[in-house]
């Protein structure tokens, strides 16, 4: 589940970019895959969505962990 | 009745069958055109619904959001906005969204909604969401939207009927725009609401692109199955297409012989039609089948979603390098020809990826050097078998494919260290669902790439062929001359006094007279070797007894050498045109130029060096 996303500086189009997405508060997200070298990109579904974010990316979004899916 | 067009814009998410949906209300039929100053493309298209109305059309690059961060997105908002400069703000907008999609779909479709103009909402890909099992209420999405929503199948015949009735019907009342904008938050909250209120999906993603997206993200097995995939396009290239291009090659020299046949033989036109038009003609259309097939392969895959897993599974490596996945793309079809290569950049948003990645599409080996490879590889490598099972001739033309791809990455590398704005490049990539490819968009894709094809490089090649048999022909040698008559000719002339540039490298006059014509279009080179070599007849009749004559006449290091050079060199007008065009600097074409035949040169001159040492 998703907490929340964070600027990585101020005005962040990346943070923005991914908030436009579906990147909000409450969201479920899972990651379906990962990239074969050293786990990058990671494969994240959020919704019927699939999106391929670099960990740099990822790391902008914090999420709780629910029970394990 | 001259009743005014009614002007409506598409606009929609990537991946909405907005491009889909446009060709099913146009049959098609388009004008495209760039927006002024930038490379994003402008369709615009008409149709006439039952009642005999016409409409305008213009297909708007797709966008996730108005809050634009793509200079295609820019152009969307601004249109839509009615700011677009010269561009009339559209009398209706039809936002289309992805019925198995509107999570993410619907918080867009609320932004248009807030533009407050005139706004129908098409829910396209009905048969997969029914296929999926999803179920919208559409009359109280239509109750709570306060706009008109149609259900539409952009890929089937009739599929946009609904779509039409409506825009033919009265333009429907204005959305209310909010007084105040929706913050993001307030705009999912709503989206979610909308969803609970109107839709039933039985399970978020398809089942089938789980059971495939674990095969084809699989670590070990992905990257097993990408290797597989391209090592058969290759070799499909290569083995499929040698029929068709000798049916060609035959068919084009016959061709000249039986028009040019009524011509006495010897005469200044006759040779002209014979040397110069249909060898050049045969020249350019000899690649088409190569082109054609691997284009085949990327429509293919591009269609049914594949490639950008292929994008995933390699954007680590290719991020490493100073590009993105998302590079893949147009890299893949640079081994075609550069130039669609160079214009499918236009999927990469982000400015920075998108100039690293032309300024290496001219590394990877296209089509046109293969004329060139074939020919040096025939003469100067023996058919040897080595350790078995590998060919030494198949050994060494992959070590030019691969010494393309890996100086490609080299240099993005180069480009990013030497790069200042060091900010975070995003990759942030949608995987769209698997879909069978459709035949009638993959002939219509297939069409439009020939034609570019033809277009912008036939003219060109054809015209300097033309040319290099003038400067050949011209001035005719003197009554007592001794040597061959291209001696006296302004191209001999020419490659006498190349020939101190490139002496080091080891080329003789003969390679830099024919590098000339060669700059401008490399395949030519073969041609020209065989014009400058005095010879007659077919161009295969010309590559067979020209490999004997070279591997006569070169040594071994100059014909490396020259492999070297093809390797790097840019030598094709066209796609440093298309790098001025995309671009839209006269400073990138000097740089690529620039350092590409930089390379080239020490390279070659390396190659050269160390041959004639070791022989
Ligand atoms: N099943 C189905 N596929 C569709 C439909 N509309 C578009 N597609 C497919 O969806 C993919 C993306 O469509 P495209 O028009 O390129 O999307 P765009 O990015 O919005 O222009 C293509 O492979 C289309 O064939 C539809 O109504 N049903």
């Amino acid at each position: 589940m998703v907490q929340d996303v964070e600027d990585a500086h101020p005005a962040d189009p990346i943070a923005q970019r991914l908030r436009e997405l579906g990147f909000v508060s409450g969201e479920p997200v899972r990651i379906v895959a990962r990239g074969p070298l050293g786990g990058d990109p990671l494969l994240v579904q959020i919704g019927s969505t699939r999106f391929a974010l670099r960990r740099s990316e990822a790391a902008r979004v914090t999420v709780s962990q629910e029970a394990t899916a | 009745m001259s009743e005014s067009v009614l002007r409506i814009a598409l606009v929609g998410n990537p991946n909405c069958g907005k491009t889909a949906l446009f060709n099913q209300l146009t049959g098609g039929r388009q004008k495209v055109a760039n927006y002024a100053g930038v490379t994003v493309e402008r369709k615009e298209g008409r149709f006439v619904a039952p009642s005999g109305r016409s409409f305008q059309l213009l297909d708007l690059p797709g966008a996730y959001s108005f809050a634009a961060t793509s200079p295609d997105e820019a152009i969307t908002r601004d249109v839509c906005l009615g700011r677009y400069p010269g561009e009339a703000a559209p009398d209706l907008i039809v936002c289309v969204a992805d019925a198995t999609n509107l999570r993410l779909h619907l918080r867009f479709v609320l932004e248009v909604r807030q533009l407050g103009r005139p706004v129908v909402l098409a829910l396209n890909m009905m048969d997969a969401a029914k296929r999926r099992g999803i179920v919208i209420d559409v009359d109280e999405l239509q109750r709570r939207l306060g706009v008109p929503v149609v259900q539409t199948v952009a890929v089937q015949r009739g599929g946009a009927k609904a779509l039409i009735e409506r825009v033919d019907g009265d333009v429907p009342e204005a959305a209310p725009s909010d007084p105040a904008p929706l913050t993001p938050a307030q705009m999912h909250a709503q989206v979610r609401e909308l969803l609970t209120a109107t839709v039933t999906m039985p399970r978020e993603t398809a089942a089938v692109d789980d059971a495939l997206d674990r095969w084809a993200l699989h670590p070990v097995m992905g990257m097993v199955i990408l290797a597989g995939l391209m090592f058969f396009i290759f070799q499909a290239v290569f083995s499929w297409a040698k029929p068709v291009m000798d049916g060609i090659q035959a068919g084009i020299t016959w061709l000249g012989a039986w028009s040019t046949g009524f011509l006495p033989a010897g005469s200044a036109l006759h040779s002209l039609l014979n040397d110069g038009v249909f060898a050049g003609l045969g020249a350019v259309l000899v690649f088409l089948p190569q082109i054609l097939i691997l284009f085949f392969f990327i429509l293919v895959l591009e269609e049914s979603g594949y490639l950008p897993r292929a994008a995933f599974l390699l954007d680590r490596t290719m991020f490493k390098a100073g590009l993105t996945g998302r590079a893949f793309i147009p890299l893949l079809s640079s081994f075609a020809c550069a130039i669609p290569g160079i214009m499918a950049t236009r999927s990469i948003n982000d400015p920075r990826d998108r100039l690293t990645t032309i300024m290496v599409a001219p590394l990877m080996t296209c089509s046109a050097r293969l004329p060139v490879y074939t020919l040096l590889i025939a003469a100067f490598i023996p058919p040897r078998i080595v350790g078995g099972v590998f060919n030494l001739q198949g050994i060494v033309l992959f070590v030019l494919y691969f010494a393309g791809i890996f100086s490609a990455l080299a240099v993005a590398w180069v480009i990013k260290r030497m790069r200042r704005d060091k900010s975070e490049h995003a990759l942030i990539m949608e995987l769209p669902s698997y879909r069978v490819p459709h035949a009638r968009d993959i002939a219509l894709g297939l069409w439009e790439r020939s034609k570019i094809f033809l277009r912008r490089v036939g003219g060109i090649i054809l015209a300097l062929t033309v040319l290099l048999w003038f400067l050949a022909s011209f001035p005719g040698p003197p009554a007592n001359a001794t040597l061959p008559a291209i001696d006296y000719s302004l191209a001999g002339r020419i490659g006498h006094l190349l020939h101190y540039i490139f002496a080091p490298i080891g080329f003789n006059w003969q390679i830099c007279v024919a590098l000339v014509p060669g700059l401008a279009a490399r395949e030519v080179a073969v041609a020209s070797l065989g014009t400058v070599y005095a010879m007659s007849g077919g161009e295969d009749a010309v590559v067979s007894q020209l490999g004997t004559l070279i591997s006569q006449q070169w040594s071994l290091a100059t014909a490396l050498s020259l492999l070297a050079w093809y390797v790097f060199a840019p030598q094709c007008m066209s796609t440093l045109a298309v790098i001025r065009r995309e671009t839209n600097s006269w400073r990138n074409v000097a740089i690529a130029a620039g350092y590409l035949f930089g390379l080239a040169y020490l390279a070659s001159f390396a190659t050269y060096q160390i041959a004639s040492a070791l022989s």
